[in-house]
């Protein structure tokens, strides 16, 4: 099977046993159901045991899968009447963010997310997903339009980092993130985000000032990617795993930290085994995110988004200091 | 002895000769040498010059006390929320020792220094990071002393300006440090909102999640003359893109080259600047309209 991880192999090995076993039975007359239905207990067993243990350094993997869901896919389940809409009316297109209006279940709303390619045609287009300053700059504009006309605002979180170029620095890469975080945090509708995949630092919080923040199970959302942290800390980036583990990086770390609102489950094995059950499971979390915060005035938005990320932190206050002068 | 003799004139044959850094190396205190035009000067001659190469312009970093002291009136600032402390959130190997160690280094308890004081008698909410404490990098506290400083200068209707200089999130604190850059953007929206003055000014090095946040959205954004300020790392820049870059990239020049602020100011003259900007936005009588 193309795309498997190392720890599912048992559980893909055995599948394929069952399968053989049942396309022997088809040919032959020799009974083997018992045998069947025995292995595939233990499948069931071991999938719970696989799935269910699962190691931040394999959701890690999950998340970086090649078949991994992206935006337009979860876009073209979620929703209808996507239009998408191109440029930050200033200097290009990026197409490693996507962005326009659609309808959720009749309901008019702006949708813009990060986009990967899917194969190395497609990412070399869309930058691998790692966005330029007018990446973020047309979000912005999308943002602002979703403002004027009362949309509330979805966001799909989906990249490796902000791109680390010549380009990028020379056009303002600080201030356009720095910008989202500053405008976002006044939009006067209701803005939901959604890590899909990998939430990479600046490059993905760009996207991500919203009243909820929601994250797939197999997400991550992190300051800096498992092997960076490696390379500073221990000096040696093959220490990615260890680092996946104390950076706290994982839907269940940021949930316990208190920054986001829900773990939207994710199908057995990964997103990308079924898009379309993923869909319903993210179907049902935005519907209930949209509910709530539809009811929210316009100024109680701003405010509770305030006070959402005031409250994200962890400090005390010491008896003594030295005072500085 | 004869054997004396040999001994000695093996010895003689040893000369000792100062290596090149030894040579160019000046003793610690009295004399200091300027690591862009080699010239050496005495320190104090230096300190007084508010750590300006007297002979290039070279600006040294400056720590936050020293910082205080230059910018603001004397006697003038009175420090807010001094003794908040990190804790380690994320039960981070060895991460309260680092503190510990830095707090004994620089007298400080964490990156920054918040609090009030006036600027030739315009008072004034500041932040002034220390690049010496962890890099100057963003925690909790960090973010949580800037932003209550923001929320500070809202409620007093007085300006606010801070002096950044950080290496960006702090590692220690992954995620909880990256949402610090969302607070404080957040603060400053507010601020802005209800009409407040932020001034950035960026000092040696401003960089990540800090140029991505606070340090760039100043209703005025300025930088110390040749002063590093940039998102990325240019080494992972160089690696991304596989060319080598110009020799002033990331710099305060470039940046201004590239329309990213706007201006860059010496710190000889930056007091007198800033209060120009301060005094602007104060308004005043203006008798000519009456009429």
């Amino acid at each position: 099977m193309v795309g498997e991880l190392e720890f599912e192999r048992p559980v893909i090995e055995l599948k394929k046993k069952i399968s053989e076993l049942k396309e022997f039975t088809k040919s032959t007359d020799v009974d083997l159901s018992s045998e069947i239905e025995k292995l595939e207990e233990r499948l069931e067993k071991l999938e719970k045991e696989i799935y269910e243990n699962i190691k931040p350094w394999n959701r890690v993997q999950i998340a970086r899968h090649p078949d991994r869901p992206t935006t337009l896919e979860y876009i073209s389940h979620l929703f209808t009447d996507f239009f998408e809409c191109h440029g930050d009316r200033n200097f290009g297109d990026d197409e490693a963010i996507v962005g326009g209006i659609a309808k959720f279940h009749g309901l008019p709303v702006t949708v813009i997310g990060h986009q990967r390619g899917k194969d190395t045609k497609e990412n070399i287009r869309r930058n691998f997903g790692m966005p330029h300053p007018e990446g973020y700059r047309k979000a912005l504009r999308l943002m602002r339009q979703a403002e004027k006309f009362k949309r509330p605002i979805i966001c799909f979180i989906d990249t490796k980092g902000a791109y680390p170029g010549k380009a990028a620095e020379e056009r303002g890469q600080s201030e356009a993130i720095a910008r989202n975080l500053f405008e976002m945090a006044g939009l006067r509708v209701p803005v939901i985000c959604i890590v899909i995949g990998e939430g990479g630092s600046g490059g993905a919080l760009a996207l991500g000032v919203g009243n909820h923040i929601h994250m797939l199970e197999n997400s991550t959302y992190s300051v800096i990617s498992p092997e960076g942290a490696a390379a500073l800390l221990w000096k040696d980036a093959s220490q990615a795993k260890r680092a996946a583990e104390t950076m706290k990086i994982t839907a269940p770390d940021l949930k316990e930290l208190g920054i986001i609102d829900e773990i939207i489950p994710e199908v057995k094995g990964g997103a990308h085994k079924d898009v379309k059950k993923q869909s319903e499971y993210i179907d049902q979390i935005l519907m209930k995110s949209l509910k709530e915060l539809v009811k929210i005035s316009d100024e109680e938005l701003v405010v509770h988004r305030y006070w959402k990320y005031k409250a994200i932190g962890e400090y005390s206050f010491a008896a003594e200091y030295v005072k500085v002068n | 002895m004869l054997k004396d003799i040999f001994t000695k004139s093996k010895k003689k044959k040893y000369a000792t000769i100062p290596s090149e850094a030894a040579k160019q190396d000046v003793p610690e205190g009295i004399m200091t040498k300027c690591p862009k035009c080699k010239k050496i000067m005495y320190t104090k001659e230096v300190s007084k010059n508010l750590k300006v190469c007297i002979n290039c312009g070279y600006h040294y970093q400056m720590n936050a006390a020293e910082r205080l002291q230059s910018f603001l009136d004397e006697g003038s600032f009175e420090e807010w929320n001094g003794g908040m402390v990190s804790k380690n959130p994320l039960n981070f190997p060895d991460y309260f020792e680092k503190l510990e160690k830095d707090r004994e280094k620089t007298k400080m308890n964490e990156a920054v220094v918040t609090g009030t004081g006036t600027v030739n008698g315009f008072q004034v909410a500041i932040a002034v990071m220390d690049a010496n404490f962890r890099m100057g990098s963003m925690g909790s506290v960090v973010g949580e002393k800037i932003t209550r400083a923001i929320e500070k200068a809202d409620e007093l209707s007085i300006p606010f300006i801070i002096f950044t200089a950080s290496g960006g999130a702090r590692m220690q604190e992954g995620v909880l440090s990256l949402m610090q850059m969302a607070k404080t953007s957040a603060a400053l929206k507010r601020f802005s909102d209800n009409g407040g003055l932020t001034i950035s000014i960026m000092t040696h090095p401003t960089t990540g999640g800090v140029s991505a946040s606070f340090a760039s959205l100043g209703d005025y954004n300025f930088a110390e003359p040749g002063a590093l300020i940039g998102f990325a790392g240019r080494r992972i820049i160089e690696q991304t893109i596989r060319e080598e870059l110009p020799e002033d990239f990331q710099t305060a020049e470039f940046l201004l080259k590239h329309g990213q602020l706007d201006a860059v100011i010496s710190r000889l003259d930056l007091k007198e600047k800033i209060t120009t900007i301060l005094d602007v936005h104060a308004g005043g009588e203006v008798k000519w309209l009456e009429n």
